[in-house]
Order: C-alpha cells, then structure tokens, then sequence
C-alpha cells in the first residue's frame, strides 16, 4: 500500500479537493440535518411557520407520552423476532443454496426475486392477499381459525402479519449473504473432516456455522438496526393500527410529524431513534468483536 | 484486516465461482469421493427450499396471474379460482393513467442519482486511498460515521431543509437527498476496490509525469469498472424503489414517483385488484429485466459493502 520510495509524498496524488464535493454533498443531507433535529426537539414547529425555541418541552413531553412506551415495545419485540426468524431461515436456506447443481441455482435465481421490489410494493402485494373479502386470506383464514379472514384487522394478530411481510421481504437478501459467506469457506476444511468421518449435520455445526461467524454478525447488525427503520411496509399494510397494535417508533415519529404536524416533538421521537440506533450498532459491534474480525482465517 | 476483508463485493454473486473452473476436465469433484458436504443430495435442505419457495412463490403468483383477469372475475370468483379469459387490458389501462409520467419521474431521479453518486464517490474514493494528507482519512472517518443515521431520524429537519430551499415538491427533493444517503456505502465499496489496485501501477503513472487527473481516466476507472457498475446498480436499486423521501418531500402527481403512485392507485381504484397488481407488474418490469441480464451483478450491488 504505502510507497517510501518518493520523495514528494502527496505529488501526482490527489488531495483533499477530490473528496471534498462528496464530503459537502453527504454532510448537508446527512450530518447537518442530525444536528438540526436536536435543535428542532426544543421546539415548536408545525411545518407552515418557522420553529420557535420552547425549552424542554417537547422532552417533558415524553415522558406522559403512553405511545412511547408502546412503540419502544413494539419495535423490540419486533427487532428480536425478526432476527430469530429471518436469521433461523436464511442461514441454513443461504447454506443450501451455496452448493452447486442446476437445480440449485433457478431455485436461488427464484427465491431472490423479492429482492427486487420495493417495500412499497411488497406491502401492497400483501395487503391485498390479507384482504378479508377478496383476498387468499378469505380463503386461508376460515381453515386455521380466523373464520372473517380478518387478519390484519384484528389487534392481536396484525403484528405478526407484519412480522411475516418483513420477514419476506428481508430473507432473501441475508439468505443471499449467507450464500456468498458459505461460498468462500475453504473446502479443504470439509474435506478434512470427511476423512474424519463427520457426517452432513456435524460439518454444518461444525465448520459452516463457526465459518459464518462474521457473517452472522453483520446479518445480524443489519437486522437488528434495519428493524428500527422498518417503515412503509407497516405504513401501507396497516398504518400502524389497527388502533396502535403496529405503531413501531419511526411510525409513530411520522405520525406525529406529518400527519398530526407536531414536528418539535416528533423531533424528540427522532432524536430518540438516532440514539437508540447508534447505541444499538456500536454495542453489537463492540460486544462481537466486529472491527477485528481477521482472525477467522487464521492457519488457512 | 485480512485479503478476505477488502474482497471485491461481488463474492456472492450467483454463478460466479463455476465460471471460473479450470480447463481440465469439465467439472473436476464431480464423481470424487471426497468433496464438500453439499456436493451429495441434501434432503433436509431441499424440503427446507421447497417450503420457502412456497412461501416466495404464491404472492408472486398473485403477483403476476391475476394482474391478467378480468376484475369482475377475480371478485366474484375469488382468489384461487382457475385464471381462464386472460387479458391484457389492465395494462392498457395502466398505461392510459398516469402511470406512464410517474415511470418517468422514477427514471429521472434513478438516473440522476447515479450520475451523482459516481461523479463523488469515485473521486472521493480515489482520494481517500492515494492522498497523504489528514483531512482526507478525517473525513473518510465520517463518511463511515454517516453509515449509522437512518433517513428515518433525518426525514424532519430534511423537510425544514428542503422548504427552506424552495426545493419542496420537485424531483430534486427527492434526487439530493437520496442520492446523499447512497453516497457513504458507495465509497467504501469503491474504497475497498481502490486498495486492489498495486500502487505501483501508480507509481509507474506518476514516474511517466502523470497527474492524479490522468491516473483517474487511465488507470482507476479501468480497474475500478466491476465496483462502479455494483455502486451504480446499489444507487439506482435505491433510487427506484424509495419511498419515505418522496412521501414526505413532495405532493402533486406532476412530480410523483412509482412506489408513492402505486400506493396511490390503491386509494384510486378500490377493490380493483387486477389493476393494481397490473401497476405492480409493469413497475418491477425494468428491474425484472436486468435482474435477468446481469444477475451477477444485481446481486452484488443489492449486498455492496455488507458482502465483506
């Protein structure tokens, strides 16, 4: 990487110039707006007149805010269920699909198309196969005991209707990680356990699964953080209700922001999500071990 | 970090690794007694497959089928009765709303978002592994730093922004910010192919009196065009099917985008499910196409940067 060998260090390289535009660029819809929407928590703002300076009370307002609780709630809930399920499908599914064999690749080339189409699609998609009256879960519904096919109209069960949307939505990317990862594992390491003896179910538990080590975490950091963004599928399936059965905290942020046009404490709502994100990767990352991670291939 | 780490992000693109086999003898485990465990009929696995490609498939049965029945049909029959009559009239009468100015729109902001996304990153990752000077790794490190905020935690004073630059409810609303936010993986999947590059290659550029300008046209877009085409592939996935910068950085149908219109169809026609799922069709079309001439490479650019 380095070169000693010049004698002027930086001449013919670039400088600072070359990164500076997209430095700018990212620091003006990105950075700034983070250290703006601390300041817009402290105030009062509706989105037609400018904000005013109010102090602490959109953060006071927190506290007697019983949605809050609700929402950090739903969003755990949902963030540790979608990893158990996402991770418990994906793994072994990218593991199978990393072998070789015609048959394997069009069922991949098929299980990856949802990979294609956007959150909004996909939400629309299933909301019309969760429609009560036209849709499959009319038929569906009466067969495994929700006799009005009602799914999504009923509190205790539109949750998990989320849960299985993201759950499709998400599995074929982390199954598609897990397929690459599984790829790149030495098959000496299999070979060697073959002459030992270790059948199908021992080499998966233990060579593949130590292998995925990495990528475990980084599908599990996607995971876990994507899940506190999860937003136009819950918006478009069930806009958070029915009531507030599904009202995650980025829902209950827009809500507030854009549709009850409280912006100061939706700020609060948002500032909350930021934390709680940034907190949420650098504690995964520095539990795991993430940033040194080399060490996996070691003696290879 | 190890040779693994800074690997090209195409690692798990579909294909990739039998396209590269050596010319002796066609398919060299086959037949082999000792090979990886997955090379032998995996029945577990399989039945695992077949059941998730159940789940996949029958949405995108009722994707594709009924977006071809008749409405009145789908209705009174119901869901899974057999398609007979099939017809294309939906997607005539798709393409007669406004479905064809919002592809439209979808493909100016895609388009712009990927010129710009280049146009920054490339330069911005070229300086990051060549430059010597300070401020460039500084400011490498908050590029990385900028890869934790959600757009969800930004999407307000954004709005503030926005208005305040009377930029409110054009496609540039939508094409700066979303274009900003693809930029921080953008750079380091190019980063990380940059670093592949020997620096003697530079050197010997540099001893030819070369400046960095020349080295970028002659030496790092030749050897970065992979990465580019995955940054480029990222970007425009984004781009394509973004939804919260439209949704709440602009209004008229003059200026909609694909995601917000179907949305907005399902408002507009009702219970006309063909129609919509018709709608849904033609907007994961060019994606569709792509996914079936470059799959490779679709893949790469949709995990750029969290396949490493």
């Amino acid at each position: 990487m380095s070169s000693r060998t010049q004698s002027s260090v930086q001449a013919g390289r670039p400088g600072f110039v070359w990164a500076a535009p997209a430095i700018v660029f990212f620091g003006v819809f990105a950075l700034l707006p983070m250290f703006v929407v601390v300041y817009l928590s402290f105030t009062s703002y509706n989105a037609i007149s400018d904000p005013v300076w109010i102090g602490v009370k959109n953060w006071k307002h927190l506290a007697a805010d019983p949605l809050v609780g609700n929402s950090l709630r739903l969003s755990a809930i949902l963030t540790v269920l979608s990893w158990l399920v996402q991770t418990a499908i994906a793994l072994p599914l990218g593991v199978y699909l990393a072998g070789k064999g015609r048959t394997r690749s069009v069922l991949a080339a098929a299980l990856f198309l949802p990979l294609l189409m956007s959150g909004a699609a996909i939400a629309l998609l299933w909301s019309t196969l969760f429609d009560p009256n036209f849709g499959l879960a009319s038929v569906v519904g009466p067969l495994i005991g929700v006799a009005n096919g009602n799914f999504i109209g009923n509190p205790s069960l539109a949750f998990y209707c989320v849960l299985l949307v993201i759950a499709w939505q998400f599995i074929p990317f982390h199954t598609l990680l897990y397929q690459g990862a599984t790829r790149a594992i030495p098959t000496s390491l299999y070979e060697a356990a073959m002459i030992d003896g270790a059948e199908r179910f021992k080499q998966f538990t233990l060579i593949t699964v130590p292998q995925l080590r990495d990528t475990i975490i980084t599908s599990g950091v996607l995971m876990i953080v994507g899940s506190l963004t999860y937003f136009e599928i819950i918006l478009i399936l069930t806009g958070g209700g029915p009531g507030t059965a599904t009202r995650i905290l980025p829902l209950h942020m827009y809500i507030t922001g854009f549709r009850g046009f409280d912006m100061g404490y939706a700020s609060v709502l948002a500032v909350l999500l930021l934390a709680v994100g940034t907190s949420l990767s650098l504690l995964i990352t520095k539990v795991t071990g993430y940033r040194k991670m080399a060490s996996q291939k070691e003696g290879l | 970090m190890s040779s693994a780490a800074t690997g090209t992000p195409e690692i798990p693109a579909a294909g990739h690794v039998p396209a590269r086999r050596p010319a002796d003898g066609r398919r060299p485990r086959r037949g082999k007694a000792i090979g990886p465990w997955w090379k032998r009929m995996n029945f577990v696995g399989g039945l695992g497959a077949a059941v998730w490609l159940v789940i996949v498939g029958v949405p995108l049965y009722f994707l594709f089928v009924p977006s071809l029945r008749v409405s009145a049909d789908y209705l009174a029959k119901g869901p899974l009765s057999p398609p007979n009559n099939l017809t294309v009239g939906n997607y005539a009468t798709i393409m007669r709303s406004e479905f064809p100015r919002y592809f439209v729109n979808t493909i100016i902001v895609t388009l712009a978002c990927v010129a710009i996304v280049l146009a920054l990153a490339l330069p911005a990752a070229y300086a990051i592994v060549r430059s010597r000077k300070k401020s460039v790794s500084t400011a490498f490190s908050v590029i990385l730093l900028g890869l934790a905020v959600p757009a969800q935690a930004v999407i307000l004073p954004l709005y503030l922004l926005i208005t305040k630059a009377g930029l409110y409810d054009t496609l540039l609303a939508i094409i700066l910010p979303t274009a900003a936010f693809a930029l921080p993986l953008s750079i380091i999947v190019l980063t990380s192919s940059l670093r592949d590059v020997p620096a003697e290659l530079y050197e010997a550029m540099n001893l030819d009196g070369a400046g960095a300008t020349r080295a970028l046209f002659s030496l790092v877009i030749p050897l970065s065009r992979s990465a580019l085409a995955t940054v480029g592939i990222f970007t425009a996935m984004q781009a394509w099917n973004g939804f919260l910068f439209p949704l709440v950085l602009t209004q008229s149908s003059s200026v909609r985008v694909l995601t917000l219109g179907l949305w907005d169809f399902q408002g507009q026609f009702g219970q006309n499910v063909p129609l919509l799922l018709a709608a849904m069709v033609l907007a994961l079309l060019p994606l569709l196409v792509v996914y079936l001439v470059g799959r490779r490479y679709l893949l790469a650019g949709l995990t750029a940067g969290s396949g490493k």
